[in-house]
């Protein structure tokens, strides 16, 4: 007997221009079952999911919901088919409650039975183990809180195959335990679950099957129970890679940076930074880690110049001596003062680079400044485009053709590379491996090993706790915008700088 | 539930980068089959011979030497006001008071005639009228960008605003000039002495708007290139994070490339006063702030696209100012077949960009 699966893809191809994002992928999902999608970024999960999602159409192939055919041209086909996709970014209404954002768009009767739907929602809630009230608002809801009330969403319309695209990406490790909790009670009741993941260990303690893409192509499905992180590895990049990353030990270290109770104001008047004080050395790596939106950001921009401190000091020891305290200057003056400190920044393309510029214009975002005269001089850029492609390998037609029009590891390959070039004193790093594959994750490792080795004080902000642990010297735990702890990254444990991420609440 | 299985007829897919031969194939294909339907048009509407029609247009921009110049002389201008607004375009500086800017400049150069033109020599004149109507069109730009660094209100509303407000002081001047008495308009300033007014240059009477553009054209294609001022632009244009991040002063340059928008708005100004009208009127500038954005984006900001765009414009209006008068048309009908031939220059960018993909026929 054949048996019909939730949802069925049968040899599905996507193409946008001459890139191939879906070469006849083939996927089934029963009901009562999570699979994971797994793949690099750039392997093509999301797009796949967009089409079942109906926001794109596929160039070739079919999908069947229950084993028939059906032709899903927009998001409505798509939740009329019970299919429900929660996004990486959330679609709510702030001032209003979790309850109206659930009803929100629903025909429903002439008169709003609130009530009802209160009752409606709580039971879905107790059914499955959420932690949701439906009259909170969502402004004052945390992160993991919103993603809850996004999923009640879907279930409430009555959606029974959930894809879910990276969920865990915003939450802390006990959230996403019970993240997982809650799938697990929504699979035993008979629901189709798919997850989008890249974390391997995510894979293996949720999932009943995994299917794995690699570079747009469907390379085959696992049963959980029979897959272990080194044959998922070798699965997703393709060939057997190493997880170690190098950490060489830091020696010879020079104190950089003395960073003194400096706080930090945004647009509303909260402080985004309070007190924060700690110091960086030339020759280690120092990690900051935080759930994102606890500050990291602004403190990077803040030893860059680039955002006005309330109070502090951000004091630089350059190698020949001199205290300077940079709070005081802009990113201009600190640049006059040849203060070499870079940044790779988070938003590579928004921030970092000019996006419709080729390799050369990049450059010279850097170094047009130098010279006398009105006039730019591209011969240098030109150069040091060239040696950047060459060393490390970035994949253009051109060193003038636009950066935004290259892949995400290539346009970070340009970034740290343009960075490196002006022989930094202390680089700061935001997310530096993001989004990239094994492999660009890999030069760029060895790239900042580089610069530690050379002396250089690296400071490095990330979102994976695995990557921190294992390439960083000490880590620096941000909470709310304040420090509450830093460790030595070779003795602490993932338990321990989840915690630090979290405290704030066991302080309440 | 009514899922039936069928693909929607077209969907649109993007494409790969066109080759340029390709490219240029496709837009002279859109121009034959604009000139085409247009023929349609003409025969179905206004049952006339289109041949004779377009033979007409032709006629009209370009049949006689003097013909020629005054199409020459106002894609010229039109070129002038397409250079100004491309450094505030490109810096994503939505600057649509080009006309005021140029009022403003056509305010500058007729002062200069009225109250300087017999006391100065010829030479200092003009370069001080030069001088002073850019510097009028400047301020115009100045203004609003001063707003923009500052308290970052909307350019959009600003500027077009103060188109009207130079119209007023347009308006106020004439009853201050008006000559003679109880025409409510200028008339034509220095008639007798001609002081103020570009001389001929190589033998040709437009030798000089041709001069001053052309040059002001090259100055900008090298300005944007080549220049650290336009590398800034350049970065502004593309992200203010970018350029604060690069230690760029936003509100600086903000500031520093709507004065030059301005001013060379300012200039176009100059040239009609002096080079065209010899005279002012509220009308002057004659819509040409906004035909010239239409101008540059068409271009995509290369200033020699520019420059052919301004010139096919011109001959339209002109040819369609002729066929009005030979054949007695309404000048609605030319309009609309310039109207015809513009939808498919622009509509023929989006096969570039794109594909169409038809439903396959084999639908399981």
């Amino acid at each position: 007997m054949e048996q019909t699966y939730a949802i069925e893809l049968k040899n599905i191809t996507k193409r946008f221009g001459k890139i191939v994002a879906n070469d006849g992928i083939n996927l089934k999902v029963k009901r009562g079952e999570i699979l994971s999608l797994l793949g690099e970024n750039g392997s093509g999960k999301t797009t796949l999911m967009n089409m079942i999602s109906g926001i794109y159409f596929p160039d070739e192939g079919h999908i069947l919901v229950d084993g028939k055919a059906v032709s899903i041209r927009s998001p409505k086909d798509s939740f009329d088919l019970g299919i429900g996709m929660i996004h990486q970014h959330f679609k709510l209404i702030d001032v209003m409650t979790a309850a109206e954002n659930i009803i929100l768009g629903l025909k429903g009767n002439a008169v709003l039975d609130m009530k009802k739907v209160h009752k409606d929602i709580q039971e879905l809630v107790d059914r499955y183990g959420f932690d949701l009230d439906p009259a909170q608002k969502v402004y004052t809801m945390s992160v993991s809180q919103k993603q809850t009330v996004e999923i009640v969403k879907m279930l409430y319309r009555g959606a029974n195959i959930l894809i879910l695209d990276e969920p865990t990406a915003v939450l802390t490790p006990q959230e996403v335990d019970k993240l997982f909790e809650v799938l697990r009670n929504m699979r035993d009741d008979g629901r189709a679950i798919i997850i989008i993941t890249h974390k391997l260990n995510e894979v293996l303690e949720l999932s009943d099957r995994v299917a794995i893409l690699r570079k747009g192509k469907y390379i085959g499905t696992l049963q959980t129970s029979e897959a272990t992180v080194e044959s998922l590895t070798e699965m997703m990049v393709g060939e057997k890679v190493s997880l170690d990353i190098n950490r060489p030990m830091p020696h010879d270290l020079k104190k950089r940076l003395t960073i003194n109770n400096i706080t930090c104001t945004n647009e509303d008047g909260l402080h985004v930074l309070e007190n924060v004080s700690f110091e960086a050395f030339g020759g280690e790596v120092l990690g900051v880690a935080g759930i994102s939106g606890s500050g990291q950001k602004e403190l990077l921009e803040a030893i860059a110049g680039l955002t006005k401190l309330s109070s502090g000091s951000v004091i630089f020891h350059s190698p020949e001596g001199e205290d300077i305290d940079l709070a005081k200057y802009d990113a201009a003056q600190i640049n006059e003062l040849g203060v070499r400190h870079s940044f790779v920044p988070e938003d590579r393309l928004g921030m970092g680079l000019v996006g419709s510029m080729g390799m050369t214009g990049n450059m010279l975002l850097r170094s047009f400044r130098k010279g006398k005269g009105f006039f730019t001089s591209l011969k240098a850029p030109k150069e040091l485009a060239e040696k950047i492609k060459e060393d490390l390998d970035v994949v253009t037609p051109d060193i003038d053709y636009p950066v935004r029009r290259l892949s995400g590891g290539n346009v970070q390959k340009i970034l740290v590379g343009r960075e490196i070039a002006s022989s930094p004193a202390v680089l700061l790093v935001a997310y530096p491996v993001r989004g990239l594959d094994i492999n660009s994750s890999y030069m760029i490792y060895n790239l900042l090993n580089k610069q530690k080795e050379r002396g250089v004080s690296v400071v490095c902000v990330a979102e994976d706790l695995d990557m921190l642990l294992e390439f960083c010297d000490r880590i620096m735990v941000l909470c709310d915008g304040k420090v509450t702890g830093i460790v030595d990254a070779r003795k602490t444990t993932k338990e321990e700088v989840g915690r630090l991420m979290t405290s704030h609440k066991e302080e309440q | 539930m009514d899922n039936t299985v069928k693909e929607p007829l077209i969907h649109l897919s993007k494409r790969e980068d066109m080759s340029f031969g390709k490219k240029w194939l496709v837009r002279i294909i859109a121009i034959l089959l604009s000139l085409i339907v247009c023929a349609g048009f003409i025969f179905i509407i206004i049952k006339m011979n289109p041949v004779e029609v377009y033979e007409g247009i032709v006629e009209g921009a370009v049949g006689t030497g003097r013909r020629f110049w005054v199409t020459a002389r106002d894609a010229l201008t039109l070129l002038c006001v397409a250079v100004a607004v491309t450094p505030a375009f490109k810096m994503k500086f939505w600057n649509i008071g080009a006309e005021g800017q140029i009022l403003m400049g056509c305010v500058a150069s007729a002062a200069m005639m009225i109250y300087a033109g017999n006391a100065l020599p010829t030479g200092l004149l003009l370069v001080l009228m030069f001088v002073c109507s850019f510097i009028a069109g400047g301020i115009w730009g100045i203004i609003p960008a001063f707003f923009k660094a500052r308290w970052n209100t909307n350019e959009t509303l600003f500027t077009l605003m103060l188109n009207y407000v130079a119209m007023q002081v347009v308006t106020f001047c004439i009853v201050y000039w008006e000559n003679p008495a109880g025409s409510n308009s200028v008339g034509i300033i220095n008639a007798p002495t001609r002081a103020g007014w570009l001389p001929q240059l190589f033998g040709l009477d437009y030798g000089w708007n041709l001069a001053i553009v052309l040059l002001l054209t090259v100055l900008m294609f090298i300005y944007m290139k080549r220049t650290k001022h336009g590398y800034e632009i350049a970065v502004v244009g593309e992200s203010e994070n970018t350029a604060r991040y690069a230690g760029i002063n936003v509100g600086k340059v903000i500031v520093r490339t709507v004065g030059i928008s301005g001013g060379i708005a300012g200039i176009a100004g100059f040239i009609l006063v002096s080079g065209s009208s010899h005279t002012i009127s509220t009308s002057t500038a004659g819509g040409r702030g906004f035909t010239a954005i239409i101008v540059a984006w068409l271009a995509k900001f290369n200033v020699w696209a520019m420059a052919v765009i301004a010139f096919l414009l011109v001959f339209m209006q002109q040819g369609a100012i002729q066929i009005a008068t030979q054949y007695n048309l309404n000048e609605n009908a030319s309009e609309v077949i310039t109207g015809i031939i513009l939808f498919f220059v622009i509509g023929c960018e989006f096969f570039i960009n794109y594909k169409l993909e038809f439903r396959k026929k084999h639908s399981a």
